[in-house]
């Protein structure tokens, strides 16, 4: 089975976030990466079903061709190849452009099972994964906890606000990946050494116009400074007067 | 605990390849979702976290450089020294018990050994399914160990070992020791399993350095090994002192480790704590320490880096290893002090990491060859007058 798993880079979460002097987006030098959260989960998961069912995994992301790192990683992860859709605008491209070109990808990788992360930890939209899977015309479940997968069909079980879903799919099907599902694995030193020869192909996106297009960034206004009313049980009237009186929440 | 953030003032990231990159990233995640967690309580009840070595041997720390044919992952030193770091970001009994198996142990028998024993005990080694340790160190003979007393006697095809060692680290727990004794031809180095009749190697209690590391005593009383488990190239006191060139090579990465934890504890704690109503790090002296301290560990960091390009070149000296096991874990010692002060009370706290690795640092700066033996060493090489003795 092919199977492939769809990586992002993003900033890592404890990178100092600064914008462009015109404010158009992040200042990206030297801003540090990583593969996004549940990126990572979704990668675990494609290895994982090629250990069980046989099949290749691909990792494919949709990024600058400098961000090849990350890519490697996956590869020594356990990915056996990769596929890097270079565009230097990934940052500020949007949901519907970034999940019509890697449906046109997927679609020339002949591939039955998709993975993704539930949602991308730097633009927090949630949306590429179903997106992705409509232009397919796929099966999708996404947030998915926990799966079983066969040759032509699986369950998975995905949390909701009521309580845990299980659902039924079809192959070829779409998974977008949340906490949960499975433990990543390390790279371990062998596997940083095969990844050197495993292939790691650049190509061009398939052409998609953003429709919504990132004009201008600006930081959160910000939070006034927190106050320490007191220390010990003396401090709980004055605690419960603020939270009465100037938070208004009691 | 914050995130660890590495000091990199003179931006030395993009003089290493994307693959040692990828591997100092892999080790260090390792060491802070895995280790750090657990290593206060372990230093304090004076244990080894024995349960995550399957996990060390999965990610591939124990000789990383051997070749992949003996189930090592064949990368360069420059991976290795980067290992050594992180490992030692996290403790230096961690990086000792990694250092021991992989440059004490596993690389004698690679550069010593016959093939038989390479195939025997290296791929068992590098899966960590045998622990080894290496016995060099005498009770009377630690900085001077051609004056060494245990002997090797010639008995038909066997020989028989009599001595006793002193300060081998995971001796206990080992299954194979590489032993050094003297011969009636000088210095002989065995491949000894701990299970043969006579060999015994009782705990070293009571240390407050390493504690997070075992360290033995090895009593050999009339052990009969055969001659297949001597090491067919080890000729002379030559051999052992190869063994520690490479092990001091990590050694000099590992100090930058942990002097870079203990760094960047110290700066974000200083830049927290309030004293006379400001930062601690808004004074001037403290400034001062923390400048200091980040031009040495910029100084040791360049010289690690330009240690292990030399070696990947196959050009490196013992003595430029000297410099830089001497420079490195001094610094690195004088570093711990600095930020452990800094730290107040809270210094001395296994809350922070900054005590644990002061008093670790301290036998760092004694094994694998003094500070002292080490300036020995170094004034040998610049003057070519030898001041041993
Ligand atoms: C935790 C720990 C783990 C260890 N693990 C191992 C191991 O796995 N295997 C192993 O073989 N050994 C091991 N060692 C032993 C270590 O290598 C020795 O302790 C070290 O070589 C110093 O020897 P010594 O303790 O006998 O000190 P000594 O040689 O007695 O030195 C004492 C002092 O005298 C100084 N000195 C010695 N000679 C001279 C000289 N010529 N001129 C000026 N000053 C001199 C030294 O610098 C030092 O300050 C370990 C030690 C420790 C603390």
């Amino acid at each position: 089975m092919n199977i492939i798993a769809c990586i992002k880079r993003v900033p890592t979460t404890d990178a100092e976030v600064r914008f462009k002097a015109d404010a158009s987006g992040l200042e990206t030098e030297g801003l540090p990466y990583m593969i996004s959260f549940y990126d990572e989960i979704a990668l675990e998961q494609a290895v994982l079903t090629k250990e069980a069912l046989g099949g290749e995994v691909t990792a494919l992301s949709l990024g600058p061709a400098s961000g090849s790192k990350e890519i490697r990683e996956c590869l020594a992860k356990g990915a056996d190849k990769a596929v890097i859709l270079t565009d230097d605008e990934w940052m500020s491209s949007d949901c519907r452009a970034t999940a019509k070109r890697l449906a046109a990808a997927i679609g020339e990788l002949d591939a039955q099972l998709v993975f993704m992360g539930r949602v991308a930890t730097d633009r927090d939209n949630a949306a590429v994964g179903p997106m992705c899977a409509t232009y397919l015309g796929w099966a999708c479940v996404s947030g998915v906890i926990e799966m079983e997968c066969g040759e032509d069909k699986g369950t998975a079980k995905v949390e909701t606000e009521n309580g845990i879903e299980t659902v039924e799919f079809s192959l070829p099907a779409v998974i977008t990946c949340n906490k949960g599902l499975n433990t990543p694995r390390y790279a371990g030193l062998k596997g940083i050494m095969a990844a050197k020869k495993k292939p790691l192909e650049e190509q061009a996106p398939a052409e998609a116009d953003g429709q919504a297009v990132l004009s201008t960034v600006s930081a959160p206004p910000a939070r006034p400074e927190g106050r320490i009313v007191g220390t010990g049980a003396e401090a709980v009237p004055a605690l419960i007067d603020a939270l009465r009186n100037e938070a208004q929440v009691l | 605990m914050d995130a660890f953030t590495q000091l990199d003032f003179f931006d030395t990231e993009d003089q290493y390849s994307e693959e040692e990159c990828m591997v100092r990233d892999a080790v260090r995640s390792w060491v802070g979702d895995r280790f750090l967690p657990v290593i206060a309580e372990h230093f304090e009840n004076g244990t080894f976290p024995s349960d995550l070595i399957p996990e060390l041997a999965e990610l591939g720390v124990f000789g990383p450089t051997v070749p992949a044919e003996y189930g090592g992952a064949g990368l360069n030193n420059v991976s290795y020294g980067l290992i050594c770091q992180e490992l030692e970001r996290g403790d230096s009994g961690l990086r000792s018990f990694v250092s021991v198996q992989g440059s004490l142990v596993m690389f004698p028998i690679l550069a010593f050994g016959s093939e038989e024993q390479k195939s025997e005990w290296l791929p068992r080694l590098a899966c960590a399914e045998v622990i080894g340790c290496f016995g060099l160190t005498e009770p009377d003979f630690g900085s001077n160990p051609g004056g060494m007393l245990t002997t090797a006697r010639r008995d038909g095809d066997d020989w028989i070992l009599n001595g006793r060692k002193m300060w081998i680290t995971n001796g206990t727990v080992s299954q194979v020791a590489i032993v050094w004794a003297r011969a009636e031809e000088g210095i002989r180095g065995f491949v000894v399993p701990t299970d043969l009749p006579g060999f015994s190697a009782p705990e070293q209690k009571h240390k407050w350095s390493l504690r997070a590391s075992i360290t033995s005593e090895l009593v050999l009383e009339d052990v009969r090994v055969p001659d297949s488990m001597r090491l067919p190239d080890a000729v002379g006191l030559k051999a052992p002192l190869k063994c520690l060139s490479s092990a001091r090579f990590g050694i000099a990465w590992g100090g930058l480790g942990a002097a870079y934890a203990c760094f960047d504890e110290a700066l974000s704690y200083s830049k927290q704590r309030i004293v006379f109503d400001k930062p601690l790090a808004g004074f001037q002296l403290a400034q001062k320490k923390l400048v200091d301290m980040a031009t040495e560990i910029t100084k040791g960091q360049l010289l690690a880096l330009r240690l292990g390009r030399l070696k990947d070149e196959g050009k490196v000296t013992p003595n430029q290893i000297s410099m830089a096991k001497r420079n490195n874990v001094h610094m690195a010692l004088e570093v711990a002090r600095t930020c452990r002060d800094m730290l107040g009370a809270n210094g001395i706290s296994l809350e922070y990491q900054v005590g644990r690795h002061m008093l670790n640092l301290e036998s760092v700066i004694t094994y694998e060859g003094t500070h002292d033996i080490h300036t020995l060493a170094v004034g040998h090489g610049l003057t070519d007058l030898p001041a041993y003795r």
